[in-house]
């Protein structure tokens, strides 16, 4: 994952709140086996009938509860592939967020008012290291979990720290941990 | 030792270390999984525990009987599913695809194996993994880098959430279901009431509930931003589970430590809701989210926000349209909400009650939630009377709950639908869903419009 620390440049806005990813990314286009090129299907529906308008800037301000709905990973992949490096809100769904810090998408939670100041200055600078996010004359800070952000300022892959606490793991399992659940290989 | 919540009792037994936190069971279906899988193969990575890891072919298979995979005739699907065999294959993993026995929504095949138990740590690509919470158990959904990441190790980094109870007092009147319960609870806290939240449903109305019961309303924590929705496990859930191929072996041994798992007196949630369940009514979504929802006899609502000014303009509604008003085109009764063989008794049990057949203007179709449901259903004759009513009799599958495969609604085309999501599109782009409870499902599609299940016959 490549680094995340400063994102800079303009702001495009959709002022909606609860969007779902059945909106983000519509399922039909869920079919694919790669990672790569769902850009063209973001907000497919809404984009298609031109009920909305999208410039692939640096960083997109929308509403409270972004990314509800269903987990799949294809919704921050399309926005990600689109143009976007940040995604600021007042809110997100759980599922969405974790799946944006996961591949280097950046989700910023500020409040409303603030995401209304960011909308209307068009343009926009996000520093991860210092938590703050300039727009005019503005400088709104933000929160974000310690062991993300260090994860993401350095670009780390996360499977690979995991990898390496094998022995707790292993430790966890050995003292029984593990054999609580049920196998699904002798079914 | 202080006073501790079901969910503290789980989570805390599955810490390997602060903040990472070791899957006991890994379910796996065809659209989360082939870039995990993928990653995997670019990182030269294996599959830390096949044997606490199982997939199943759902999302975007046929239900009209295709028996396997090679012959699903969407070319983007097959390809699909046939990754998963393939990537089932080489990384060991046990699979049930098209054409097995035991295929199904995912959500209903670990139950019904049995798999799904009390105290475990569940997760699954897919934001209905809540489902199986109601045994007991933490089951959140995942996203593709996760599936990657517990696939690789078996576990998962995890920030410790908190914790709310929704306690129930009174008891359901008749006509109203758990899917009421669980819509009302919706439309009280709306869409993101239970983010940040591990959310346990309790109170006597919860205990009354089967397990499908229980599953229905754990099921659609989700569509309240919940990151898990759970039931303290009991006698229900153990008769559920006893005699099922993935039970414990020495029972008895495991009941007794299943019995340790209960919320204790006086142990401390993050928030506490309370809703007499008393109050409820059959409930009917009006809008584009599962929030925006109002009893039966109640009516289109004056719009409140721009939000739901556009919602009602997707819906075509007026405010202050009875509900019992509105007319439909489609019937769908399925999905990882309701359709376990008890929702389909309960469907069946309707249409009998009512002895008509389907409106003529109204397509409706019935899919069970897997294979063994289907099965059971045809021994029991109730496909006999969804058929004898004019239902399209399918096999498992998501079906339309997602419209990634065939069963899609039309542009413009109104659907009375048991599954969890009235998205724009969510059914089919210009489609509009309303959610409703099996039986409501039923009436309505013998009516052709909504009806107040409370006033009939009885």
């Amino acid at each position: 994952m490549k680094p995340v620390r400063v994102i800079e440049g303009g702001v495009s806005v959709l002022d909606r709140a609860d969007v779902d990813t059945d909106q983000i990314v519509p399922k039909q286009f869920l079919k694919r086996i790669e990672r790569t090129g769902f850009g063209e299907f973001l907000f497919y529906d809404w984009r298609r009938s031109g009920e909305i308008e999208l410039e692939p800037n640096p960083i997109l301000v929308t509403g409270r509860n972004f990314g509800c709905g269903s987990s799949r990973e294809h919704a921050p992949w399309a926005l990600q592939d689109f143009g976007f490096e940040a995604i600021v809100a007042p809110s997100f769904a759980e599922i969405f967020y974790v799946n944006c810090t996961k591949i280097g998408l950046l989700p910023v939670t500020l409040a409303e008012e603030a995401c209304h100041g960011l909308a209307a200055a068009g343009e926009a600078r996000i520093s991860l290291p210092d938590q703050v996010v300039e727009f005019g004359r503005e400088r709104a800070r933000f929160e974000i979990d310690p062991e993300v952000k260090h994860r993401l300022v350095h670009g780390l892959d996360e499977i690979a720290l995991t990898l390496e606490r094998e022995d707790e793991i292993a430790a966890f399992e050995a003292a029984g941990g593990a054999a609580r659940g049920p196998v699904t290989t002798s079914l | 030792m202080a006073a501790r919540t079901l969910f503290d009792k789980i989570w805390d037994a599955h810490e390997v270390a602060e903040g990472l936190i070791y899957v006991d069971l890994h379910l796996v279906h065809e659209v989360t999984s082939p870039q995990a899988f993928e990653g995997l193969r670019l990182a030269g990575r294996r599959v830390r525990r096949p044997d606490k890891t199982l997939a199943t072919a759902d999302h975007n298979v046929p239900t009209d009987g295709t028996p396997a995979a090679r012959l699903i005739a969407d070319e983007l699907s097959r390809k699909q599913v046939e990754a998963l065999e393939r990537n089932c294959a080489e990384f060991g993993i046990p699979l049930y695809s098209l054409g097995s026995d035991r295929q199904g929504i995912v959500h209903v095949i670990g139950p019904e194996l049995g798999l799904t138990q009390p105290g475990m740590v569940i997760v699954c690509g897919d934001s209905h993994t809540s489902t199986h919470g109601a045994f007991g158990a933490l089951a959140f959904g995942i996203g593709t880098s996760e599936v990657e990441h517990v696939l690789a190790t078996q576990c998962l980094p995890q920030r410790r959430p908190r914790t709310m109870r929704i306690g129930y007092a009174g008891e359901l009147g008749p006509g109203v279901t758990p899917k009421d319960l669980i819509l009302a609870t919706i439309g009280r806290l709306g869409t993101g009431g239970m983010t940040g939240y591990a959310v346990e449903y309790a109170g006597p109305p919860i205990e009354a509930l089967s397990m499908e019961g229980r599953m229905t309303i754990c099921n659609m924590t989700i569509e309240s931003g919940g990151r898990a929705g759970m039931v303290a496990p009991d006698d229900t859930t153990f008769e559920w589970i006893e005699g099922r191929p993935a039970a414990p072996a020495d029972f008895d041994a495991a009941v007794e430590r299943w019995r340790e798992l209960p919320t204790d007196p006086g142990a401390r949630f993050d928030r506490e809701v309370v809703i007499d369940a008393g109050d409820l009514a059959p409930m009917v979504t009006w809008g584009t989210t599962p929030a925006m929802v109002v009893e039966v006899t109640q009516a289109v609502p004056e719009p409140a926000s721009e939000t739901e000014e556009r919602a009602l303009r997707y819906m075509a509604l007026e405010p202050g349209t009875p509900m019992q008003e509105i007319e439909l085109d489609r019937v769908f009764i399925g999905s990882c909400t309701n359709s376990r063989i008890g929702d389909l008794r309960a469907a069946a049990e309707m249409l009998d009650q009512l002895g008509a057949s389907v409106h003529p203007r109204v397509r409706a179709m019935v899919v069970p939630g897997s294979a063994q449901v289907k099965a059971q259903a045809e021994a029991e004759g109730l496909d006999s009377v969804f058929r004898k009513a004019g239902f399209d009799w399918r096999s498992a599958g998501c079906s339309m709950c997602l419209g990634m495969n065939p069963d899609i609604l039309a542009p413009g085309e109104r659907c009375a639908s048991t599954s969890n999501r009235n998205f724009e599109g969510r059914q089919g782009a210009g489609g509009r869903t309303h959610l409703v409870s099996p039986q409501m499902a039923a009436a309505a599609a013998v009516a052709g419009r909504f009806v107040d299940i409370r006033s009939l016959g009885r």
